[in-house]
């Protein structure tokens, strides 16, 4: 089986400080793959670097084949990368339905449509609301996104990068700042996804990890320490010693 | 689907389909229209005035408004519409009105996309600095190109024809009142489509958060230039009527003042509205007019206080206070 997404030797630095040294991954359709490390590790930074957010200093990024390591954020998303982010990324102002109608506009090339009228766009508002109701939020639809509470607002977040019907979706801690006894309202909608996307997800939880992933890669100091199924990772000296011994992440 | 997620999501995909449905509200500028008309119709040069105002503020609103754009030098615009329009008439002689109307607004549209991929590329006071700097240059280009412009003195020699070759000008200025209405019917109508459209939804999303709109995929400099240049179409649009009107252009147009005062008519009506616009137009104007008859050196002071006081009471301009009103009383829901 090929990857879908190939990360391959890829390295980036800011001037002096490396924050990505030489990280290899690859994804395959329906990867549920995740991304655990020391805070400063560089997770995020992989996350920018695959979204095309940030150009690595070197290597290369593949998707199906192709080479996009040269393309531009728009570009990846079309192709279908798609990702949501560790502190929100929303629009405040527009209700929840607008939220994941922009997404859906933009996927399916009708936000190019100056003079089109609402009505008949309504195949927009039917599919972001599909979205909606996959992820419960359909009674917050006309709620402008400030005013929901922050653990809706992360089931919005989610809910932006469905719409744009990705093949491989990066999760950015997607449970972080939502209260304990709420969080698993998210991570029961990201156990839910589609069986076919490939998912790379960087979570703190250790007990989320080990029951959604089924590959990990441990990155520490921007490097790759070690990659491999749950039972391999929990059972590793190296990882017990620099990463699970450390004790509490949040 | 339990009944409530259904009759939720009804009620969600109502209003999202009806966003563009007009409200009894929407007929009362154009009432008002033909209402001060028939009480003042000895002020209809003034009209006319107010109603350029209102196509170069809608204009403005497009893109600062809805996508953000911050700019101090739209003049730049509204003065090339003039000039353009102006100079069609004064040497190359067309003088039939529509046609060079359409020609202002091409030749700015034009202006527009050009200096918008330069412009657009910058962000934030970089961007502010260098609207300006356009206008400032294309003024001072103006001003040496004597021949075409007239530099100084004005571009003097323009003559209109009688509008479809039936009605004349009169002293009064009421047909230039009825075409002005005329020009911004279409100019409303079409900025009214824009923002309702998936495309105008799009602008908002910059304008809230650009950084995820790049991130759902979104070409944001392409359509950051796109509705720059319709904005600066529009502008030109208004800027020929204000030339056919006034049969005179001078380097005003094109000034940092013009600039400024438009900003201040869009934010004391509102931005980001469109019937902003038309009360932020006729808010100052009106009182420009009347402060000038009280005192016609200090009326800027008067326009400067009510400025200070719209900002420091009328968060969102006049009609976003007459919103947070109405949602008080409960004659709308949010």
């Amino acid at each position: 089986m090929t990857a879908l997404l190939e990360i391959d030797g890829l390295q980036k630095h800011f001037g002096a400080l490396q924050v990505t040294r030489d990280v290899n991954l690859s994804l395959e359709e329906g990867a549920r793959h995740a991304l655990i490390g020391p805070n400063g590790a560089g997770k995020t930074t992989l996350i920018n670097l695959v979204t095309g957010f940030l150009a690595p200093s070197a290597g290369r990024i593949r998707l199906a084949g192709e080479d996009i390591t040269a393309l531009g954020q728009a570009e990846r998303v079309k192709r279908g990368i798609a990702r949501t982010f560790q502190i929100n990324q929303l629009f405040l102002g527009l209700s929840v339905l607008d939220n994941v109608a922009l997404a859906v506009a933009e996927r399916t090339g009708s936000a190019w449509s100056l003079l089109r009228s609402p009505r008949s766009s309504a195949t927009v508002a039917d599919e972001a609301l599909d979205y909606l109701d996959r992820l419960s939020l359909t009674a917050d639809a006309l709620i402008p996104v400030r005013e929901l509470p922050y653990g809706r607002q992360r089931l919005v977040e989610i809910a932006i990068a469905l719409a744009l019907e990705p093949r491989v979706l990066l999760l950015d801690e997607p449970a972080a700042g939502v209260p304990s006894t709420e969080s698993h309202i998210i991570l029961d909608a990201v156990a839910s996804l589609p069986a076919d996307m490939a998912i790379l997800i960087i979570e703190h939880d250790m007990d989320v990890v080990f029951q959604f992933a089924r590959r990990i890669t441990v990155l520490v100091g921007g490097a790759v320490l070690v990659e491999g199924p749950p039972d391999a990772i929990a059972a590793d000296p190296q990882v017990r010693a620099v990463y699970l011994g450390e004790g509490d992440h949040g | 689907m339990t009944g409530s997620a259904q009759a939720a999501r009804e009620a969600a995909r109502r209003h999202f389909v009806g966003r563009d449905r007009w409200h009894w509200a929407e007929a009362l500028p154009w009432a008002a229209a033909v209402g001060a008309f028939v009480v003042f119709p000895d002020y209809m040069a003034l009209g006319t005035q107010i109603v350029i105002a209102i196509i170069f503020a809608l204009s403005l609103d497009l893109i600062l408004g809805y996508a953000g754009i911050v700019t101090l030098g739209h003049a730049a615009y509204f003065g090339a519409g003039a000039y353009a329009a102006g100079m069609l008439s004064a040497h190359l002689g067309w003088h039939e009105p529509i046609t060079g109307l359409l020609f202002a607004g091409f030749v700015t549209g034009l202006l527009g996309l050009a200096s918008g991929l330069i412009l657009l590329r910058y962000h934030g006071l970089t961007l502010i600095m260098l609207t300006l700097a356009v206008a400032i240059m294309l003024q001072e280009w103006a001003n040496v190109q004597e021949r075409w412009t007239g530099g100084f003195d004005g571009l003097l020699g323009i003559t209109i024809e009688p509008l479809f070759g039936l009605f004349e000008y009169d002293l009064w200025g009421h047909t230039y009142y009825w075409y002005s209405l005329a020009v911004l019917f279409p100019c409303f109508l079409v900025a009214r489509r824009i923002v309702h459209s998936p495309f105008g939804l799009s602008l908002v999303g910059i304008r809230e958060n650009t950084r995820r709109m790049h991130a759902v995929g979104t070409p944001v400099f392409a359509r950051l230039v796109a509705v720059y240049t319709i904005s600066a179409a529009m502008a030109g649009i208004g800027g020929g009527l204000f030339a056919q009107s006034n049969a005179f252009v001078t380097l005003d147009v094109l000034s940092f003042s013009r600039s400024g005062a438009i900003l201040i008519i869009l934010i004391l009506g509102g931005t980001g509205r469109l019937y902003g616009a038309f009360i932020g137009a006729v808010a100052y104007m009106l009182l420009e007019d009347e402060l000038a008859k009280i005192d016609p050196v200090l009326w800027e002071f008067g326009v400067g206080l009510a400025l200070v006081l719209a900002v420091m009471f009328f968060r969102n301009g006049v009609l976003g206070a007459a919103e947070r009103l109405a949602r008080a009383v409960g004659i709308v829901r949010s």
